[in-house]
């Protein structure tokens, strides 16, 4: 039964599904292509499979197919794509991994599956090493660290894609010798936006190391299915086999939620929470799963996926079910994007989970770990007394909490706050930290060891006289 | 379909739910394998003609007409010598194992054996020939590792008349090493293990009331939250909360003999951070690295959907045989939401009519069965053992009203509910002590007294008095600030602050903080209310309370938990003494004004 078969006529086409009656001797999942009788070809996949019907989903969306001339050729494989070191890099695709730069289609390297395989836990190497992003709210208080998914929690008109350039521009990841890659995977972007990722990846010279694979906005809903899960799959051959660090930007997963909705409840499924299947957790996990390092391998991926969380809103099923999988979240915040701070990165829902691995004496200093702790306790009781100071006005205040306020200010202006070019060292996030904690008094520090105290006073004192 | 030599085959495939035909060949919950590759899977559902499989592996290219072998026996385990220490996927599947064989990716198809058939262990038998043994009854035993001596019993069963045992020796799992006829005269040969189905809880003689509280070493929970050997604990709480830290400190320091734990449906990396620490990990009792009392079960997310509903099952059965050995084992499910949503999930794809959320209208009675394989009990062999469950539960959007923390809330007797608030200012554990509870407060109180300290339940419940009017206090501050106070109110303030920060909170990472006995438990907070009440004085002398707040002993005090280990009370005792000086001073000074 191997080959390839091929039948005429559709049974029923609804939505971006098409059935077809009497098909034998085809497998679950494997890639078909549908053929029009205007004869230009499109893609899907097989959903489900009985002994004489299949449910195909048709990436390139069903309208213009007719009923009784659509031509179904199964192909008797799954999705599978080429991927070369050589073929790939410096390159820009379709959501289908179809060229788009006019260059040929890659035809020498290595046929994989799309989905790949589940990395055994035994195998992978617990990520460590730190990666200097010079943002200083994401190296101080939410570090990240290579083969790390650090997705970006953000809403619609705030400056994520700003914040995701300026990182791969400054990620010290991309200015070592060894070979690094940037693997760029869009859904439903505008081109806008698109093009001015290229721009920025051109600007920082590395445009030579980027793969960009693009759904645009007005390109199929269904295609964003595929789209990372071709992006991974390259990721993964240039990280595991060529031993390369790759950064991998997925950018909106909102829409490619929103894709997988569209075919559920196309197929009626029983849906689960505001619409969305009941299996959305283990097909987000399939994506952010595939990062990572693995014992003995050279290479690592690192993933910084963004999504935009409709209505601002972190318990919408999408943030709320990515955050149960990635290591974390940096999380944007209207209300600083409006006081003018950029980037406007709100730390106190923000996380990193392999922080504390990744910190700390012979990675960054001693007392990071410490240092990030004080900021935290001390920035949420200053949003506490900014809260009571709106109620009981700032005067009634005590000595202390007009202390805390002085210190929220600062935090924004002089810790967060910095420009789109400004690449902080880590030694210079720290210093600026130990600074602001200074403005506290003595018995606020908790989370501080006195020898660390008298260390950050020192450096006051030092910066004061100056 | 008149013949029963009919070749089963599958019929349809969608995702992890396969039909296949006819169902007469099966039975309900039989082991199947299906296709070329040998996918393994379970019947969950028989239809007239169909019958539903649930694959634990991915589908992908797999035809109808393909063939289905039926195993005759449920979704089962291999329980013997060679679990400890390892690490299995949710269907027993030896990763360590796998990994040698494919690589670093898992692949599917056939693994071979859970447990390995080419290791020697070293059996001492301690019954005679001709003995009668009964179900459960212990044959003889195995150093399985430095801290587990493995008890050989008779499976549940099993009874009759031993006609034949080994002598001590070096025997591998294959070997026969005990014969016994059964008073209906059948001949069981029984190996160094053996198989028993995932869903059925194994028997015991006789069930006992928790009463032993299973030190954790989390100041908090054993302070404040109890949980008792044999007890059922929830961890509720949303992402980022510190629900895995939480797991991962109670499965390297709870007072436990053996652990299980469970990565349900969680991340890689995290997995991995569990087996890169525990090796390093000695145990604060035998000094020995953790993982040789640690048995893992990882079920990452990225891992098939329909081996994360079957992980529980996996590791409370083994939990169970262990137990029946006369061990106390402790077993953390991360996270038990996942669970459910597999159960969602495949529910879905049987298209069955959902309750709450999509969930099936089975999960509360699913639920409350896993937790009832908790327990503190007289094994068949006499032996007194017990299996603790803790599981921890990822409500969405930190909604505690939503189905699985819901029916979670029912079925254990402790809740440690963790709180965003608390976890965004770095405050951890995160476990909210307003909203927690512990039933097993009187039953843990004597063992307290007695070998603690006969004030604890006093104490505890000072302190407890202190935090729920500090809470109240905390609404007028949020209007009016802290200066609007009087003192005597603002001493509860300061007060409730010391408890939290220098009791409850504690640091994971800090290498003397990260375990505190509960000796040093009860002394240290019984310094903190000492303070505490020492502070009514400076009010009633009307020093202003700042004044004793900026006591050099304030300092010593918060610097407590980093310094003491707990063994020797002369540093407590010392700092009481301090307390009493300085505070004396402060109101010497006053009078003599």
């Amino acid at each position: 039964m191997k080959g390839i078969l091929e039948y005429i006529g559709l049974d029923r086409i609804s939505g971006p599904l098409v059935v077809i009656s009497g098909v034998r001797g085809v497998g679950f999942g494997e890639i078909v292509e549908i053929v029009p009788s205007d004869g230009l070809s499109r893609q899907g996949r097989i959903l489900s499979i009985s002994e004489d019907v299949a449910v195909v989903e048709v990436f390139e969306g069903t309208s213009g197919l007719a009923q009784p001339t659509t031509r179904v050729r199964f192909l008797g494989r799954p999705f599978e794509i080429i991927v070369s070191k050589e073929e790939v890099l410096g390159r820009i695709f379709d959501g289908l991994g179809r060229p788009l730069d006019g260059g040929p289609v890659p035809f020498r390297g290595e046929r994989r599956n799309i989905n790949g395989l589940p990395i055994n836990p035994v195998a992978r190497a617990y990520p460590q090493d730190f990666i200097q992003t010079g943002i200083s709210a994401i190296d101080g208080m939410n570090t990240l660290v290579r083969g790390q998914k650090l997705p970006i929690f953000s809403g619609s008109g705030l400056p994520h894609n700003d914040l995701a350039t300026q990182i791969v521009r400054q990620a010290r990841l991309l200015t070592e010798d060894e070979g690094f890659a940037v693997i760029f995977g869009a859904m439903g972007v505008r081109h806008d936006e698109a093009e001015s990722f290229r721009r920025s990846f051109e600007k920082s010279g590395v445009l030579k190391n980027v793969a960009m694979f693009l759904n645009l906005a007005d390109d199929p809903t269904v295609e964003r299915l595929i789209t990372p899960r071709i992006a991974l799959t390259v990721a993964e051959y240039l990280a595991f086999e060529q031993g390369m660090h790759v950064l991998v930007i997925l950018t909106d997963m909102t829409n490619y939620c929103e894709a997988l909705r569209e075919v559920a409840t196309s197929k009626g499924e029983v849906p689960s929470r505001k619409g969305y299947p009941g299996y959305l957790y283990s097909d987000l996990a399939s994506i952010y799963e595939r990062a990572g390092h693995i014992i003995d391998k050279q290479g690592s991926i690192t993933q910084i996926a963004i999504l935009t969380m409709p209505d601002d809103d972190i318990t919408h099923p999408i943030p709320d079910l990515t955050g149960y999988i990635t290591e974390g979240q940096i999380v944007l915040d209207r209300s600083l994007a409006q006081r003018g701070i950029y980037p406007p990165i709100n730390v106190l829902p923000s996380l990193s989970r392999l922080m504390s691995d990744g910190i700390g004496e012979g990675r960054t200093r001693k007392d990071h770990a410490n240092l990030a702790s004080q900021l935290y306790a001390a920035y949420a009781h200053a949003r506490q007394v900014q809260r009571l100071a709106s109620i009981i006005g700032e005067e009634d205040l005590s000595a202390t909490d007009k202390l805390y306020l002085t210190f929220a200010r600062k935090f924004h202006d002089r810790f967060l706050q910095q420009g789109a070019d400004e690449n902080r060292t880590i030694t210079r996030t720290l210093e600026l930290g130990g600074e602001l904690v200074m403005f506290l008094p003595e018995q606020e520090l908790t989370r501080l060891k006195p020898e660390e105290i008298d260390q950050y006073g020192r450096i006051k004192r030092l910066a004061v006289s100056h | 379909m008149e013949s029963t030599a009919q070749q089963p085959i599958v019929t349809m495939i969608s995702g992890p739910v396969v039909k296949a035909r006819p169902a007469h060949r099966f039975s309900m919950n039989e082991m199947v394998e299906v296709g070329d590759e040998r996918l393994v899977g379970e019947i969950i559902d028989l239809d007239k003609d169909l019958a539903t499989i649930q694959v634990y592996e991915d589908t992908t290219g797999l035809r109808p007409g393909a063939d289905v072998y039926a195993k005759g026996l449920p979704l089962y385990v291999e329980l013997g010598p060679g679990l400890m220490g390892e690490i299995f996927d949710g269907v027993q599947r030896p990763l360590e194992i796998l990994r040698g064989k494919w690589g670093d990716f898992i692949r599917r198809g056939k693994t071979g054996t859970a447990l390995p058939r080419d290791k020697v262990w070293q059996f001492t038998p301690s019954v005679r020939p001709g003995a009668m043994v009964l179900p459960g009854e212990i044959l003889g035993e195995l150093p399985e590792s430095h801290l587990i001596t493995h008890r050989i019993m008779v499976p549940p069963g099993v009874q009759g008349t031993l006609e034949h045992i080994v002598p001590k020796g070096d025997y591998t799992l294959d070997d026969v090493i005990a014969v016994i006829r059964s008073p209906s005269d059948k001949i069981h040969e029984l190996k160094l293990f053996h198989r028993w189905p995932v869903r059925k809880i194994r028997p015991y003689r006789e069930r006992l009331i928790p009463s032993e509280p299973l030190i954790t070493g989390q100041r908090v929970i054993d302070t404040f939250f109890p949980l008792a050997r044999g007890g059922t604990a929830g961890i509720p709480g949303g992402f980022g909360t510190g629900k895995t830290v939480a797991q991962h400190q109670l499965s390297k320091w709870a007072d436990a003999d053996i652990v299980v734990y469970i990565g349900c449906g969680e991340r890689g990396n995290e997995m991995t951070g569990v087996l890169v620490d525990l090796p390093k990990l000695l145990d604060p009792r035998t000094q020995r690295p953790l993982i040789e009392r640690t048995i893992l079960i990882a079920n990452t997310s990225d891992m098939p959907v329909a081996a994360r509903e079957a992980s529980i099952y996996t590791g409370v059965t083994i939990a169970e045989y262990y137990r029946d050995m006369g061990y106390d084992v402790a077993l953390m499910a991360d996270s038990t939401s996942r669970w459910a949503e597999a159960l969602r999930e495949i529910s879905g794809r049987l298209e069955e009519m959902p309750a709450e959320e999509g969930f099936p209208a089975y999960l509360a009675s699913r639920l409350a069965a896993f937790y009832e394989r908790a327990g503190q009990v007289v094994s068949l062999s006499g032996k007194k053992g017990s299996v603790t469950l803790i599981g921890a539960v990822s409500p969405p959007g930190g909604d505690f009203s939503e189905p699985v923390t819901m029916h979670t809330k029912r079925f254990v007797q402790c809740f440690w509910a963790l709180d965003k608030e608390l976890a965004s200012a770095r405050y951890f554990p995160a476990i909210n002590y307003l909203q927690s509870y512990s039933v097993y407060i009187s039953a843990v109180e004597p063992w307290w007294t007695e070998k603690v300290g006969n004030t604890w339940r006093t104490l505890r419940e000072k302190t407890i008095n202190i935090l729920q009017e500090d809470s109240r206090l905390q609404n007028i501050v949020k209007l009016l600030g802290e200066e609007a106070l009087p003192d005597d109110q603002k001493r509860i303030i300061e007060g409730a602050r010391l408890i939290k920060n220098d009791f409850l909170q504690q640091g994971a990472l800090d290498p003397v903080d990260t375990y505190a006995g509960p000796e040093k438990q009860f002394l240290l907070l019984d310094v903190i209310l000492h303070f505490i009440e020492r502070l009514a004085d400076v009010v009633k002398a009307r020093i202003p309370l700042f004044r004793a707040m900026e006591l050099p002993v304030v300092a010593e005090i918060h610097r407590l938990k980093f310094t003491q280990r707990g063994d020797d009370p002369g540093p407590f005792k010392s700092i009481k003494e301090q307390i009493d000086k300085e505070i004396n001073a402060l109101l010497h000074r006053q009078d003599s004004l």
